[in-house]
């Protein structure tokens, strides 16, 4: 309840509010896309081919006559449903990772180190190509390659949490008391550590759509009709010189909810004054 | 300095040995068997033989790992399997467009991105400080081939001032370039902002100040130049990331090059083909990383004796 008071907060500041409104629209959109759309996402009305925006496609039709506007709305809910479980997947796993090699130390945490520095110099869209050439394409399969794309990130920064944390006295005072490691790691030194790594992944989360859009514009993620922001530039560009809006308003809905995601983080990170533990990785 | 570049080197060995073996695994990782996809329709169990033979999948995979590794350091990446040549020469093909659109972007990066982070340090809080800032927000919002397709509406399809795609002409290297910059640029300008705002507020600075010194030798012999640090740490951590810019863009605009033959053989399946370009990708990242590394030593005698 005091979360959502706070998030409540945080949504009344100016930055706060602009990009709040932009998210709880997009996440709407994602929700509701059957009943929020006018037209079904995949009927295709050939005579009716790259219509420019008008009274009755506001956001005019593709080069198989489908309404844009409708596939923009059904293409949130690839786009928000891709990224969210992809990064969920990833803090989940990077938080128990980062924990326990944080909290152990040792050649485990030696190991983990190793592979988290090694993955940390390369770009993620690189690593999600070398998983996308191993496990295939398709929706699942650039969800997977993003949620260990982004792996090191949340493994890096929870380790560094946890090591900070741990030699604070009622950590020790905890052990001494004779609680179990799984005590001391739940229920002590995550809920002190988490916060910054749920900030990190929400503006993980961005960086996720425009990941998946890219993935998805490069044809290696969702399938047609399945509407998907990336996919549906990728045939628009053939249409470049006949009928642009194809492109314009994909670009346009990834990079609003984008900006807004990275305002609504920025809001965040100064409400709860975490900039510092933030830069620590 | 040269027992620094010599012993960072050698870190490198073990990483690449990694990265080799990865890639390695990565056609025998890939479900189904990797000679049905080269294997024609209706060929004899004999002629099956005959070529699991030839590919050496008879052999332990260790052998096999040994074998290819041999083979990879002498140049030799094998056949591509749908475009029936040797990935080396396909690889020799690209890689100077990739070096070429990569390097400029870096270069391009690096100086306007300083320029524009140390300016917005300096007029802080102005209207030049706040357009430096809503160009950093887009820079590291905007999906970078979204970006490049509005390029193209713009630039070449509706003014002609640019080719729209290829890479015969040097002009065809604006728009990319320009692309893949703006990414950069923002996270260059963002630290270089953030650095020298940290360091005006030092006391020597504040010192310098009360010496009566003129205020642009302040900012630009002093904070600025203290200010490098963290730049150049932040370029070497994330130099691969504006490398891996290039991949998207190169496919925007039709130019040949690593990332776009790394795509085309992704959808098509041509596993040696991919191994090639991630293999030469990730040796790129890390030879990037190295100098951004080296860069660092050259500027902080703290790095170069901590490795001693």
């Amino acid at each position: 309840m005091s979360a959502l008071w706070f998030l409540w907060g945080v949504a009344r500041t100016p930055r706060g509010a602009v990009s709040a409104v932009v998210l709880v629209l997009v996440i709407v959109c994602a929700l509701f896309a059957p009943w929020l759309a006018p037209y079904e996402y995949a009927i295709q009305n050939l005579p009716g081919a790259n219509t420019p925006p008008n009274a009755t496609h506001w956001m005019g039709t593709d080069e198989f006559g489908r309404d844009l506007m409708s596939r923009i709305i059904h293409g949130a809910r690839t786009s928000l449903s891709v990224a969210i479980t992809a990064i969920g997947i990833s803090v989940v796993a990077g938080m128990t990772l980062g924990a326990m090699a944080g909290y152990f130390g040792g050649i485990f945490d030696r190991v983990v180190t190793a592979v988290v520095d090694l993955t940390w110099s390369f770009p993620e869209i690189l690593i999600a190509l070398l998983l996308i050439a191993i496990i295939g394409t398709g929706t699942e399969s650039i969800m997977i390659a993003i949620a260990i794309a982004y792996l090191a990130q949340f493994t890096r920064l929870t380790r560094a949490q946890v090591m900070a944390l741990r030699s604070e006295t009622y950590i020790e005072a905890t052990v001494n008391l004779g609680a179990g490691h799984a005590h001391v790691i739940f229920r002590h030194l995550l809920p002190n550590a988490i916060t910054p790594v749920i900030v990190a992944g929400m503006l993980a989360t961005g960086d996720a759509i425009i990941l998946e859009a890219t993935l998805g514009f490069f044809g290696l993620g969702a399938q047609p009709p399945t509407p998907s922001w990336g996919a549906m530039m990728s045939s628009g560009t053939a249409q470049i010189f006949i009928a642009p809006w194809i492109i314009l308003f994909p670009g346009a809905a990834i990079a609003l909810t984008v900006i807004a995601i990275n305002l609504f983080g920025d809001a965040l990170i100064d409400a709860l004054d975490i900039r510092n533990r933030l830069r620590e990785v | 300095m040269l027992l620094f570049t010599v012993k960072r080197l050698l870190l490198l060995i073990p990483v690449f040995l990694a990265i080799s073996v990865v890639i390695f695994m990565l056609v025998h990782l890939v479900p189904g068997d990797p000679i049905d996809s080269i294997l024609r329709v209706g060929a004899t169990p004999s002629e099956r033989a005959a070529l699991v033979a030839r590919y050496g999948l008879d052999q332990p995979i260790l052998t096999q790992y040994v074998t290819w590794f041999g083979k990879m350091v002498q140049g030799d990446l094998g056949d591509a399997i749908i475009l029936r040549r040797p990935v080396a020469d396909l690889i020799a093909m690209n890689l100077p467009h990739s070096l070429a659109l990569g390097s400029l972007a870096l270069l391009f990066s690096t100086v306007v991105g300083i320029t524009a982070g140390a300016l917005a340090a300096i007029f802080r809080d102005t209207w030049f400080d706040r357009g430096v800032m809503t160009l950093i927000l887009l820079g590291s919002t905007v999906p970078s081939f979204w970006l490049g397709l509005l390029m193209i509406m713009l630039f070449a399809v509706t003014l002609g001032w640019f080719p729209v795609s290829g890479a015969r002409t040097a002009s065809a290297l604006v728009l990319p370039v320009l692309t893949i910059g703006l990414g950069g640029v923002a996270l260059v300008a963002r630290v270089t902002r953030v650095a020298m705002m940290d360091i005006a507020r030092r006391d020597f600075v504040m010192m310098l100040h009360a010496k009566g010194v003129s205020r642009w030798r302040i900012e630009l012999g002093s904070v600025l130049r203290h200010a490098m640090m963290p730049v150049v740490t932040i370029l070497s951590l994330r130099i691969g990331w504006i490398l891996g810019g290039a991949v998207a863009v190169e496919f925007v605009f039709a130019r040949p090059g690593l990332g776009s033959l790394l795509i085309t053989s992704l959808n098509q399946r041509d596993y040696p083909v991919v191994q090639g370009c991630l293999l030469m990708l990730a040796i790129a990242v890390m030879l990037g990383t190295l100098l951004g590394d080296i860069l660092q030593a050259m500027m902080d005698p703290r790095i170069r004796e901590g490795m001693k």
